[in-house]
C-alpha cells in the first residue's frame, strides 16, 4: 500500500484535520513506515477465524428503561467555548 | 518524622493514619511538600489541586467517625490526566481540553474517594494517552526520577514518575497498550492493569474503547492490590464492566510461589530486546525458581503480529473517539474560521498534536471504505488469535513471565522522531490490551546506565490475585523495589 | 403530459422513533418538546470519557416491530458505529446496526393498484439514535443546536424498492404507521417527527428491466408532503431523462413551501462513514423463548382485525379498512363497543361524522382529544330518542372540539326532544295558525307546502322534536 500524497489530503479530510506544510512530507513517510510495518499482518493465516471485537464473552448488559433526571442546562453548557440563549452555537450549517 | 515518611508504602501510610501516629493532613501536607521540592524537576503533576487539605481533614474526620475503613484512607494520591473528576480540570495532556472542567466524575475516582483518597492533582500524560514516552503532552515532558535526562515512559508517565519521585504514595493510571507497565518498568515501581472490565471506564476519557483499563502504580504489589481491591467494582454505566471476585488483600500477602508453573515465552527473547534487560528477566525467573516455582519456556509465534494488530485497532477506535472534539461543546475552539467546516479542521489542527493526528489518520486509513477487511477485519481475527493463544498457554501456566519493554528509559527526544520505533517498544504489553488480560510490572533490577528493568507478570482472566500475590512474594526476597531514585535528595 | 412509458421505483426508509420513556443509551426523557438543552446529561451532549448504557425496552420494542411485521429476528446483534462529522450528532459518530440488524425480511400487505394485494418487502429493520436538532438564528445567521431529541432511540425500516406508485407508498405508511402504534412501540406522530420517511426513487422504462439511478429525498413531513415530492421528482427524473439528460445519484431536500426538492451539496467529497463495531455496548442475543412471548403479546393487528371486523361485526370492507388503518379510530370505536354501543351504528358515526370533523379540522385521528366514551354516549342518546339525530351533530362538534360531556352539554342548552306530544301539538297549531296560505296550498295538493310547515313546526320546537312525531301531528290538524 502506497501512501500518495493524495491520499494524505483525503485522510486530512476524513478526520478533519490539517497537517502543517512543513510536516506533510515527514508526516508522509511516517505513515508509510508505520504502514509497511502494519502490512505484516497479511501473512498471518486467519482463514476461517471469527473476528473479535470483545475479549470477553459477555452479552446482555442493559439497562432499565427508567427516567433519572438530567442534568440544568448550564452544565450542559458549562464547558461551550460559545452558546446563546440555552443553546451550543455554530456557524451556520443549513444550505 | 518526614525522614520516614517518604519511606512509607501506601499500606504503612494507611496504618499509620488509622493508628493515630500521623494524621492525613500532615500527610497530605508532606505530600505538597515533596510536589514543592520535586515538582519543577521532574513535572509530574498538569494540576495540583486547591483543595487537598481541606480534603485530607475531611477524611481525617471521616475515618474518626467510621465512615472510611480502607487501608488506604487518608492517603494522598495522584490521578492521570485522562480521569474526569468534577470541576477540576482534565485535559488529558491535550491543548485540546487545556480548559476542560467536567462535570461528573470518573467512577474509579469515585470508588477510590469513598476509600478515603487524598487526590493531590492530575499527573501529566502522553496526549490522549498516545505514547510511550509522555513526551507528546500539551503541558510539556515529565522527565524520569533516576535521570532526568530519560523519559518516564508512557502513556501514564506522570502516575509512574510521582510515585518514584515521592510526590504521592500511589496513583491511577490507565493502560491501553502498556501505558501503565511501561512507565512503570522505566521509573521503577510496580503497576497493574486488570483483566478488561474488572475497572469501569466510566469517566475515563477514551482513547481506544476495548483496550482501556485502569490500574494502580505504587511502590509494591500490596499496595497495587489494596487500591486494585478499592476500583474493582461493576459499573452499570459501563456496559463491559464485570463483576470480579473482589481483590482479598491478605490472599494477597500470603501468596506462596512454591509450585506455580510460570511459563516465558521464548519468542519475547528475539531481536530487539536489550541484553540488560534480558538478564534482569532471567535473573527473576530464577529467583522465582528458587522460591519453588517451575519455569520453562514455551513457543509464542503470534508475538509478531500484536504491534500491527494493536495499532489497526487502536488507532481505528482513536479516530473515532476523538471525533467528538470539534470546538463546539468544550475545549479549544478556534478564534478564526470561515464557516463550519473550517470551524472542525482548524479547532482540531491547532488543538492536536502531531501524534495524534498519526493516529487519526491511520485510523481513518484502516476504517475508510474498500479497507476495513484488509485491515480492521483482519486485526480483530488476529486479536481472536492472540487470545486464543494466551488461553491455550495459561492451561499450562500459573503466570507468564516476560519483559514489560524491549529496553530501560530511553533519552528524551530519541525516538520523538521517529513513530515506528517507538511503537515497536510497545511489543510485549499490547497483546496483553488486545487479549484483555491482567498484567503487572515488577521492579527486578538494573540496567549498566542504572536504569530500573521491570519484569511482566501476565496471568489470566480475573488472575489479579495471583499476580500481585507472586510479585508479592517476590518483592518479600528483593529489594529492587526499595531503591530510590538516585535523582532524589 | 403523461408518462405511460416509465415506470416509478421507489423504495422507503422509515425512521421511527421508540416510545421509551428514556433514551436509548442514557436515562434522559424521551418527551417532546422542552426548552433547548434540557432533556440532556453527559451521555447524550458526547462529553469525554462517557459511555453508553444501552436501554432494554429499545430492544424489546424493536422485537415486537420486527414479529408484527413479520421479520426473522437476528438472535445475535451488535452495534455499530457510524462516523460522520456534523453539529447535531455531539459524538461525532451514531451508534447504529450495520453488519447484524436486529430483524431482516418480512413485509407489510397493501392493496395495490389494480385493487388486489401487494406484500412490501421490509428489507431490514435496525435499532439506532436519533440526531439533536439545529435551529438558524437569523440574528447571528448561525446555527443554534439542542441535543433534547439526541439520542431517542429509533428503529430504521427498509423496505425493498416494491413500490410503483406514490399511492402504494401513502397506503404502506399508513398501515406501518397502525401497525406501530397498535403494538404501543411509537407514536408515530409525523408533525413530532417520531415517523419520517426518506424515499429512494428511480424511473426507468416500462419494460426495461434494468432500474434507474436512484435519488434520495429527505425532509418530508406529512403523507401530502410525500405525496407531492414523489410525483415532483419523479417528473423530474422523467424530464430530465427526455432531455437526453443522466440523473445524478444524490441525495434531495423536499421544501414543502415552494413544492421543489433541491440536491444536498455537500462540501465532503465522498461519504464514508467508516463503520466499525461498537466497542462501548457488548451483544446482545435474544433468545428463542424470548421471541415466543414477545409474538404472543402481540395484539390483535390491523389486517386480523380488519376481517374479524367484516366476519363478526358485519362492517362493510370498506369500513373495516378504514377504521384499522388508525389505532385511534379502533380504540375509539372498541371502547365504546365494549360499553355495548352498536357496532354498524358505531361504524357509520366514525365514518361519517368522526372522519368529517377530522378532514375539516385538518387533525390526524390520534391528535383527537376528547373522552372517547362520549361518542357512545351520544349514540345512545340518539337511540333512546333523546335528542334528534341533527342535533346529535351539532353536539358532536361541540364534543369534538372542546371535548364536552354531550350529556351535559345537551342539559345546559336544553336540546333534550320534546316529548310531551301536547306541547308539540299545541306549537304545531300556532305554526298553522300563522301559516293560512301554505295550509290552503297544501290542501290543494302542494306538497311542498307541508315540508314548509314541518320546517316551521321543527324551528318553533328548535329542533327538539321528532321530525316523524312533527309530520304526523301536522297531517292530523291539516
Amino acid at each position: 500500500m502506497v501512501i500518495t500524497d493524495e491520499l494524505v489530503t483525503y485522510l486530512e479530510a476524513l478526520g478533519r484535520i490539517k497537517l502543517p506544510e512543513e510536516s506533510r512530507a515527514k508526516a508522509q513517510s511516517d505513515l508509510q513506515e508505520i504502514l509497511q510495518y502494519i502490512d505484516t499482518l497479511s501473512e498471518l493465516d486467519t482463514e476461517g477465524i471469527e473476528p473479535m471485537s470483545h475479549a470477553l464473552p459477555l452479552t446482555n448488559v442493559m439497562r432499565e428503561d427508567e427516567v433519572q433526571p438530567s442534568v440544568p442546562t448550564e452544565e450542559v453548557l458549562a464547558n461551550a467555548p460559545v452558546k446563546k440563549d440555552g443553546y451550543f452555537l455554530v456557524p451556520r450549517s443549513f444550505e | 518524622m518526614k525522614m520516614e515518611l517518604k519511606d512509607l508504602t501506601a499500606l504503612e501510610l494507611g496504618a499509620a493514619i488509622r493508628k493515630g501516629e500521623i494524621s492525613a493532613v500532615e500527610a497530605a501536607q508532606f505530600s505538597l511538600a515533596q510536589i514543592e521540592k520535586y515538582d519543577g524537576k521532574f513535572s509530574c503533576f498538569v494540576t495540583v489541586q486547591e483543595d487537598v487539605l481541606r480534603r485530607a481533614e475531611e477524611v481525617q474526620k471521616g475515618i474518626a467517625s467510621g465512615e472510611y475503613t480502607s487501608p488506604l484512607a487518608g492517603v494522598p494520591m495522584g490521578i492521570k490526566d485522562n480521569m474526569c473528576q468534577k470541576g477540576i480540570q482534565t485535559s488529558c495532556g491535550s491543548h485540546m481540553l487545556y480548559n476542560f472542567k467536567p462535570t461528573y466524575t470518573a467512577a474509579a475516582v469515585e470508588e477510590i474517594m469513598k476509600a478515603g483518597a487524598v487526590p493531590l492533582g492530575k499527573l501529566n500524560m502522553d496526549e490522549f494517552a498516545m505514547g510511550s514516552t509522555s513526551e507528546t503532552s500539551w503541558f510539556g515532558v515529565t522527565k524520569n526520577p533516576w535521570n532526568v535526562e530519560c523519559v518516564p515512559g508512557g502513556s501514564s508517565g506522570g502516575s509512574a514518575a510521582a510515585v518514584a519521585a515521592g510526590e504521592c504514595f500511589y496513583s491511577l493510571g490507565s493502560d491501553t497498550g502498556g501505558s501503565i507497565r511501561q512507565p512503570a518498568s522505566f521509573c521503577g515501581v510496580t503497576g497493574i492493569k486488570p483483566t478488561y472490565g474488572s475497572v469501569s471506564r466510566f469517566g475515563l476519557v477514551a482513547y481506544a474503547s476495548s483496550l482501556d483499563q485502569i490500574g494502580p502504580i505504587a511502590r509494591n504489589a500490596a499496595d497495587c492490590a489494596a487500591v486494585l481491591g478499592e476500583i474493582m467494582k461493576q459499573d452499570k454505566r459501563d456496559n463491559t464492566s464485570v463483576a470480579t471476585k473482589g481483590m482479598d488483600l491478605q490472599k494477597v500477602l500470603h501468596t506462596d510461589v512454591k509450585g506455580m508453573k510460570i511459563g516465558i515465552p521464548a519468542d519475547f527473547f528475539g531481536e530487539g530486546l536489550d541484553k540488560d534487560v534480558a538478564a534482569a528477566i532471567e535473573a527473576a525467573a530464577k529467583q522465582l525458581e528458587s522460591m519453588g516455582a517451575t519455569v520453562e519456556k514455551f513457543d509464542m509465534p503470534i508475538v509478531k503480529y500484536a504491534i500491527p494488530a494493536y495499532y489497526i485497532i487502536a488507532s481505528a477506535e482513536a479516530s473515532s473517539n476523538l471525533s467528538r472534539y470539534d470546538g463546539i461543546k468544550y475545549g479549544y475552539r478556534a478564534d478564526d474560521f470561515e464557516d463550519l467546516l473550517d470551524l472542525y479542521t482548524k479547532s482540531r489542527s491547532e488543538g492536536f498534536g502531531m501524534e495524534v493526528k498519526r493516529r487519526i489518520m491511520l485510523g481513518c486509513f484502516v476504517l475508510s471504505s474498500g479497507y476495513y477487511d484488509a485491515y480492521y477485519r483482519k486485526a480483530l481475527q488476529a486479536k481472536a488469535l492472540i487470545k486464543a493463544a494466551f488461553d491455550k498457554a495459561f492451561e499450562k501456566y500459573d503466570l507468564i513471565l516476560g519483559p514489560v519493554a524491549p529496553t530501560t528509559a530511553l533519552k528524551i527526544g530519541e525516538n520523538l522522531a521517529d513513530p515506528l520505533k517507538m511503537y515497536l517498544g510497545d511489543i510485549y504489553t499490547v497483546m496483553i490490551n488486545l487479549a484483555g488480560l491482567p498484567a503487572a510490572s515488577v521492579p527486578c533490577g538494573f540496567d549498566a546506565k542504572g536504569m530500573p528493568v521491570g519484569m511482566h507478570l501476565i496471568g489470566h482472566y480475573f488472575d489479579e490475585e495471583k499476580i500481585l500475590g507472586a510479585a508479592h512474594a517476590y518483592q518479600q526476597v528483593t529489594d529492587w523495589h526499595r531503591r530510590k531514585p538516585t535523582e532524589l535528595d | 403530459m403523461t408518462h405511460a412509458k416509465w415506470e416509478t421505483v421507489m423504495g422507503l426508509e422509515v425512521h421511527v422513533e421508540l416510545a421509551t420513556r428514556t433514551k436509548i443509551f442514557c436515562s434522559c426523557t424521551t418527551e417532546f418538546g422542552g426548552a433547548p438543552n434540557t432533556h440532556c446529561c453527559p451521555i447524550c451532549t458526547g462529553m469525554p470519557g462517557v459511555l453508553p448504557s444501552l436501554n432494554k425496552a429499545v430492544v424489546e420494542y424493536a422485537t415486537k416491530a420486527g414479529l408484527a411485521l413479520g421479520c426473522e429476528i437476528t438472535r445475535y446483534n451488535k452495534f455499530d458505529r457510524k462516523n460522520y462529522f456534523y453539529p447535531d450528532l455531539p459524538k461525532a459518530y451514531q451508534i447504529s446496526q450495520l453488519y447484524l440488524p436486529i430483524c431482516r425480511n418480512g413485509g407489510v400487505e397493501i392493496e395495490a393498484e389494480d385493487g388486489g394485494r401487494k406484500v412490501i418487502g421490509i428489507h431490514e429493520i435496525h435499532m439506532e439514535e436519533d440526531a439533536g436538532k439545529l435551529v438558524h438564528d437569523p440574528h447571528t445567521n448561525s446555527t443554534l443546536v439542542d441535543y433534547n431529541r439526541c439520542g431517542v432511540p429509533l428503529i430504521e425500516i427498509v423496505s425493498e424498492p416494491d413500490f410503483r406508485s406514490a399511492n402504494e407508498v401513502i397506503r404502506y405508511l399508513e398501515k406501518l404507521k397502525a401497525i406501530l402504534q397498535y403494538i404501543g412501540v411509537s407514536d408515530c406522530k409525523m408533525q413530532e417527527g417520531s415517523l419520517r420517511a426518506d424515499v429512494n426513487l428511480s424511473v426507468h422504462l416500462a419494460g426495461s428491466e434494468k432500474f434507474g439511478t436512484r435519488t434520495e429525498m429527505k425532509n418530508m413531513n406529512s403523507f401530502k408532503a410525500i405525496m407531492r415530492a414523489i410525483q415532483y421528482e419523479s417528473n423530474r427524473q422523467i424530464n430530465v431523462l427526455e432531455h437526453g439528460g443522466e440523473v445524478m445519484q444524490e441525495t434531495r431536500r423536499w421544501d414543502d413551501n415552494l413544492g421543489e426538492s433541491f440536491a444536498m451539496r455537500s462540501k465532503e467529497d465522498a461519504q464514508d462513514y467508516k463503520y466499525f463495531p461498537e466497542p462501548d455496548i457488548i451483544p446482545i442475543e435474544i433468545s428463542e423463548e424470548t421471541i415466543e412471548q414477545t409474538r404472543n403479546s402481540l395484539p390483535e393487528l390491523p389486517e386480523a382485525k380488519q376481517k374479524r371486523y367484516v366476519s363478526e361485526l358485519g362492517l362493510s370492507e370498506y369500513d373495516a379498512s378504514q377504521l384499522t388503518n388508525s389505532k385511534a379510530l379502533v380504540d375509539l370505536f372498541e371502547q365504546n363497543l365494549a360499553a355495548g354501543c352498536p357496532a354498524k351504528e358505531l361504524a357509520n358515526w366514525i365514518m361519517g361524522e368522526v372522519m368529517h370533523m377530522l378532514s375539516d379540522s385538518g387533525k390526524e385521528p390520534e391528535e383527537m382529544t376528547f373522552d372517547y366514551g362520549y361518542l357512545g354516549s351520544l349514540i345512545g342518546m340518539v337511540q333512546r330518542s333523546e335528542i334528534t339525530r341533527n342535533t346529535a351533530k351539532k353536539v358532536f362538534k361541540a364534543v369534538f372540539e372542546e371535548g364536552c360531556d354531550p350529556v351535559k352539554y345537551v342539559e345546559e342548552h336544553n336540546l333534550r326532544t320534546v316529548t310531551d306530544t301536547g306541547a308539540v301539538r299545541a306549537a304545531i297549531e300556532e305554526v298553522v295558525a300563522a301559516n293560512q296560505k301554505s295550509v290552503d296550498e297544501y290542501r290543494s295538493g302542494k306538497e311542498k307546502a307541508l315540508q314548509y310547515l314541518i320546517g316551521q313546526s321543527m324551528r318553533a320546537l328548535r329542533g327538539k322534536a321528532d321530525p316523524q312525531t312533527v309530520t304526523a301531528i301536522l297531517k292530523e290538524i291539516l
